[in-house]
């Protein structure tokens, strides 16, 4: 039987203000996998990855890295995974190349390894020419790549990224994903915590969502996708049209002049929207799924989580 | 994490504060050297060649190792009470907090680089006093383990108050109020010889009197007090203080929520 990367059980987390973060949460994420933990703010995401790296103090429950107890083997638990925080966490007055020598010497790595990994991974998160400078005149961007780098130089088993891509913009944020998908293929088994939930969608391979310390679904994408019922179309027409079609079964709503999106149930057939579209003299040039297909079930499961117990107050 | 890597770990923490110390030297360096001078002047040269002698030694002879020993304690202990708090309030105590560094290295690490500091500003101000005074060093041994006993008692201290600190005005409390007074009433410019026995046994409870003791004896082979006592009261000053340090450290008061 394969020993879990990240085995949590029964987690609970109640701060000295009262606050109920985490509700006895229990999760396993299999080695190799790239996994997505998705929640609303609040919902105990950065408790939960708190406790994990141990930066938090768990009230109840039980963390096993590889196989190996939080509580009682922290240091070899420990060094099986990197962190990449929320938060910057790093002295904005060392040089980048400082700080990741400087981590890898915190778990033992002699300093001519620190600083060949470190000159690696700085030149794939392509900030080595900014690797000598102080790390507060980096960009945003750049901080976060400089975290990732940092989390990287001891090469964990286990990367957990907290909201890694927040506030970059998209060309660094798909040039992150392209390395850390490249990580997991390599072998790294990647925790994920993304308010873009297009990131989840594209990246991971299984996805659990957490809502108010408690885990409301723990699923594949592919599952989670498929609970949809119902998917959209944007298309894109060659000329402006007047009124949209009706169809049976398709909900058809014109956005503007030369686009329009159409509503269907999932296993409805194309072909008679096309048969349609086509008998008025509407010509379709392009066609897209319409984004953020999770962050439409997302909000459905965490208001359904809500629902019952609104209902019972 | 074996001892060889936690040798690695301790090495890196020594050279991050020893960087720090050297990056802002006009910080950590500089201040005391120009506070001391103006003390060598002020009360060696001015007021002192007016007291006369002290113990058979010329005042400015006399006050010389309470003046270097007041310098080691208040760099040790404010070398790491603001280097670790720094840590803490810049949120880069986590790249410790999530390594599988054990909490013996992570103290001994800020404790050395406060030793390191202590050394240095020590020695500065040595070098200083030789524009001033002829001390040699009567007992180099009592001298260099003083010296390190002291600045690894007030670093400890400084560490558990960076612990327990919020905010800025938490780290410059205990040094204003609590180790100035204490310095000052330690014997660095008067005999307690001098006091009359009430206060002189208030006195003796003050440890820094102990050090500043020890010291002089290192230097000048004279003191208020017995070396034996004077060892026991910083060994045990470090043995207390370490053991709470690592218990703060292991518990993550004031650093895991």
């Amino acid at each position: 039987m394969t020993v879990a990367a990240l085995e949590v059980a029964d987690l609970q987390k109640t701060y000295a203000n009262g606050v109920k973060a985490l509700r006895g949460v229990s999760l396993a994420v299999q080695p190799g996998d790239f996994f997505a933990l998705l929640g609303p703010n609040g919902a105990g995401k950065s408790t939960l990855i708190g406790i994990v790296s141990s930066l938090v103090n768990p009230s109840a429950g039980a963390v096993r890295i590889f196989g190996h107890d939080l509580a009682r083997e922290r240091g070899t638990a420990l060094s099986l995974m990197g962190l990449v925080p929320q938060e910057l966490n790093f002295n904005q007055f060392e040089k980048p190349f400082d700080i990741v020598v400087n981590q890898a010497g915190f778990y033992g790595i002699p300093r001519a390894v620190a600083r060949e990994r470190a000159e690696k991974y700085l030149k794939e998160l392509q900030i080595w020419d900014k690797a000598q400078v102080p790390s507060r005149t980096l960009s945003g961007g750049m901080k976060r790549r400089l975290m990732i780098a940092r989390a990287m130089v001891h090469e964990p088993r286990l990367l957990i990224l907290d909201e890694p891509t927040a506030g970059v913009d998209i060309e660094i944020r798909r040039s992150m994903w392209k390395f850390i998908s490249a990580i997991n293929r390599a072998g790294t088994t990647v925790i994920l915590t993304t308010h873009y939930l297009e990131e989840a969608e594209q990246l991971c391979r299984n996805v659990a969502i957490i809502d108010k310390g408690t885990i409301i679904e723990n699923t594949t994408t592919k599952r989670l996708i498929a609970q949809l019922d119902v998917e959209t179309f944007v298309l894109d027409l060659a000329a402006p049209m007047v009124a949209a079609p009706s169809v049976d079964g398709v909900r058809i709503t014109r956005v503007d002049d030369q686009q329009i999106e159409v509503e269907m149930s999932r296993g409805h057939d194309l072909n008679s929207v096309f048969a349609t579209l086509t008998q008025s003299g509407i010509v379709v040039t392009s066609m897209r799924n319409k984004a953020n297909r999770l962050e439409e079930l997302f909000v459905r499961l965490v208001d359904g989580a809500q629902a019952p117990k609104a209902g019972a107050a | 994490m074996n001892f060889s890597l936690q040798l690695v770990a301790l090495g890196t923490i020594l050279r991050r504060e020893l960087n720090r110390i050297l990056r802002i030297w006009g910080q950590t360096l500089v201040p005391p050297a120009i506070t001391m001078t103006l003390y060598f002047v002020i009360f060696g040269n001015l007021v002192g060649s007016r007291i006369g002698q002290m113990h058979g030694f010329a005042y400015i002879d006399y006050i010389v190792p309470g003046l270097i020993m007041m310098s080691v304690i208040q760099n040790s202990y404010g070398n790491i009470v603001s280097s670790f708090f720094g840590s803490k309030f810049g949120r880069y105590v986590e790249e410790m907090l999530v390594s599988p560094m054990p909490s013996w290295v992570i103290l001994t690490g800020y404790v050395l680089g406060a030793l390191a500091r202590g050394l240095m500003v020590g020695a500065i101000v040595l070098a200083i006093s030789f524009c001033f005074t002829h001390i040699q060093f009567h007992h180099v041994w009592v001298t260099l383990s003083t010296f390190v006993l002291s600045a690894a008692v007030f670093a400890l201290a400084g560490f558990i108050n960076a612990v327990y600190a919020k905010k800025f005005d938490d780290i410059a409390i205990v040094p204003t109020f609590i180790l100035t007074p204490l310095t000052y009433l330690g014997g660095v410019f008067y005999s307690v010889e001098l006091l009359p026995p009430f206060w002189r046994s208030v006195s003796e409870a003050n440890p820094i009197l102990y050090m500043v003791n020890a010291f002089r004896y290192g230097l000048l082979g004279i003191s208020d007090v017995s070396l034996v006592t004077a060892y026991a009261v910083m060994i045990g000053a470090i043995v207390v203080l370490g053991a709470i340090s690592l218990r703060l450290l292991e518990k993550g008061v004031g650093l895991r929520s």
